[in-house]
């Protein structure tokens, strides 16, 4: 292996321009490798993130060829075609420099979308049984491994064509809660995600599923939000 | 915004959303006037056979067929959100899609060997 | 969009599928048949079944169709939602009155 990739990287913040660097081409090798290579031996000013390197934090997604991916767990030989890469920072996210972003609005949405736990016990009460077949226990524990690395966020078109989408990940995690036995926030939860930006915004594209790492589905998350906001309309729970 | 073309903006399931909403858009222009063009018969039919008499130029039935085929995709296109949002999730998506697409053309095709 | 006009359009939807169905047969049948206006007319003239068939195809559509433009104008276009708001509602009022006046225009006797 003596060859060469030719690889693109986004240099600048929002308004930048992409840099072609010539890096080494190894046997295995990921783009997490070749991104630090860069900035190891060519530009010691380039901006990046990673953490694990191992493909459970998430912190190391970048735009790659065009797609959305976690880079320490995207191998170059099946994305380099023709020994070209292109790799930038996430979209629909406001660049900080290079290709790191700031993933604040996508955190807030998060918020916006209420999915935080609310307790319904206290310490004085007894541990609450869940059962792990019941089928809200099922639905709930087959969205529950998002980390926050924002893939679906950054591949969602629907986010990039309405600002104030809450996007695939939030509403993920709302539809965990919303099946968790235990929470009590759900009319709260329901009436946050049934407005103008809400789960109604997703038109089944499909990109978040397709490119999720964790192999989580937020398009079938977001169908059954679709489903319980309805209802609840219907019920006059809430307003929209 | 960098603006970089998305690549998994190939795939089928997001070609089928967005034919559903371009086959929409046409469809929504082209309402009004099929709703004029009828409205012609409210004179008697006079007005009308006329008019459809010019829509018997090959052109127009091309048109025809293009329009046959919006409707389909966009029946189809609904049909898949519709299963999508109220029943359970299936695997094989991309493959209806690719199918759906497949019979709409079939459909539109149809309508052309009618007509010409 | 939010959760009473998406009720709203899939509710719509759901109630025109089966009419787009006959629709699209009833293109079929009467290109076959090679039929002229006058043909078509004599099957319509004085009908309740279609009256009430193509009424609801319009109401239908015209609450549909309008949802559907009000999702295109606020996702491509740059008008504030006031406006999208606005256009689609004119839109939706456009092809009310165009399509009854159109099913009057086949059904009345």
């Amino acid at each position: 292996m003596n060859s060469e990739l030719s690889v693109s990287l986004w240099r600048g913040a929002q308004d930048g321009r992409y840099e072609t660097y010539r890096v080494p081409q190894r046997q295995t090798q990921t783009v997490l490798d070749v991104v630090t290579f860069v900035q190891r031996h060519i530009d010691p000013t380039l901006s990046y993130r990673f953490a694990c390197r191992v493909g459970v934090c998430g912190s190391c997604a970048m735009t790659v060829n065009g797609k959305p991916r976690w880079t320490c767990r995207t191998h170059v030989a099946k994305v380099a075609a023709g020994g070209r890469l292109e790799i930038g920072p996430l979209a629909n996210l406001p660049v900080i420099k290079d290709l790191a972003t700031d993933m604040r609005l996508f955190f807030e949405k998060w918020q916006q979308a209420k999915g935080a736990f609310v307790p319904t016990k206290t310490r004085h009460d007894a541990i609450a049984q869940i059962k792990p077949d019941t089928p809200a226990r099922q639905a709930a524990d087959a969205a529950i491994e998002c980390i926050n690395c924002g893939v679906c966020y950054a591949a969602c078109d629907s986010v990039r064509w309405n600002s104030n989408y809450l996007g695939p990940a939030a509403l993920t995690r709302v539809w965990t809660l919303i099946n968790d036995a235990r929470d009590g926030g759900n009319s709260a939860r329901l009436q946050a995600i049934a407005g103008d930006g809400g789960c109604h915004a997703c038109h089944s594209h499909q990109s978040c599923q397709e490119l999720c790492p964790q192999a989580l589905n937020p398009t079938a998350a977001i169908a059954a939000l679709k489903r319980r906001t309805a209802m609840a309309y219907l019920n006059g729970e809430i307003t929209p | 915004m960098i603006g970089r073309e998305l690549k998994h903006r190939g795939s089928a399931l997001w070609l089928a959303a967005i034919l559903h909403r371009i086959s929409g858009l046409a469809l929504a222009i082209f309402l009004p006037f099929h709703f004029l063009v009828l409205g012609l018969a409210i004179n008697g039919e006079g007005r009308l056979e006329n008019f459809l008499c010019w829509t018997d130029q090959p052109l127009v039935k091309v048109a025809e067929i293009g329009l046959v085929f919006l409707f389909t995709t966009h029946l189809l296109g609904g049909l898949r959100i519709l299963v999508i949002e109220n029943f359970a999730w299936r695997e094989g998506q991309k493959q209806l899609a690719t199918l759906a697409a497949a019979l709409s053309a079939i459909v539109a095709f149809a309508f052309l060997v009618r007509v010409f | 969009m939010n959760v009473r006009l998406y009720v709203w359009q899939r509710a719509t939807a759901a109630v025109m599928a089966p009419l787009v169905v006959v629709h699209i047969a009833i293109i079929f049948y009467a290109s076959r048949q090679g039929m002229s206006a006058a043909d078509v007319l004599a099957r319509t003239r004085g009908s309740i079944a279609w009256a009430a068939f193509y009424a609801l195809f319009v109401l239908a559509v015209s609450i549909h169709a309008s949802i559907g433009v009000r999702n295109i104008l606020t996702e491509w276009s740059p008008l504030p939602e006031r406006r999208a708001d606005a256009c689609a509602v004119f839109f939706g009022l456009v092809l009310a009155v165009l399509g009854l006046r159109a099913v009057a225009a086949v059904v009345l006797p």
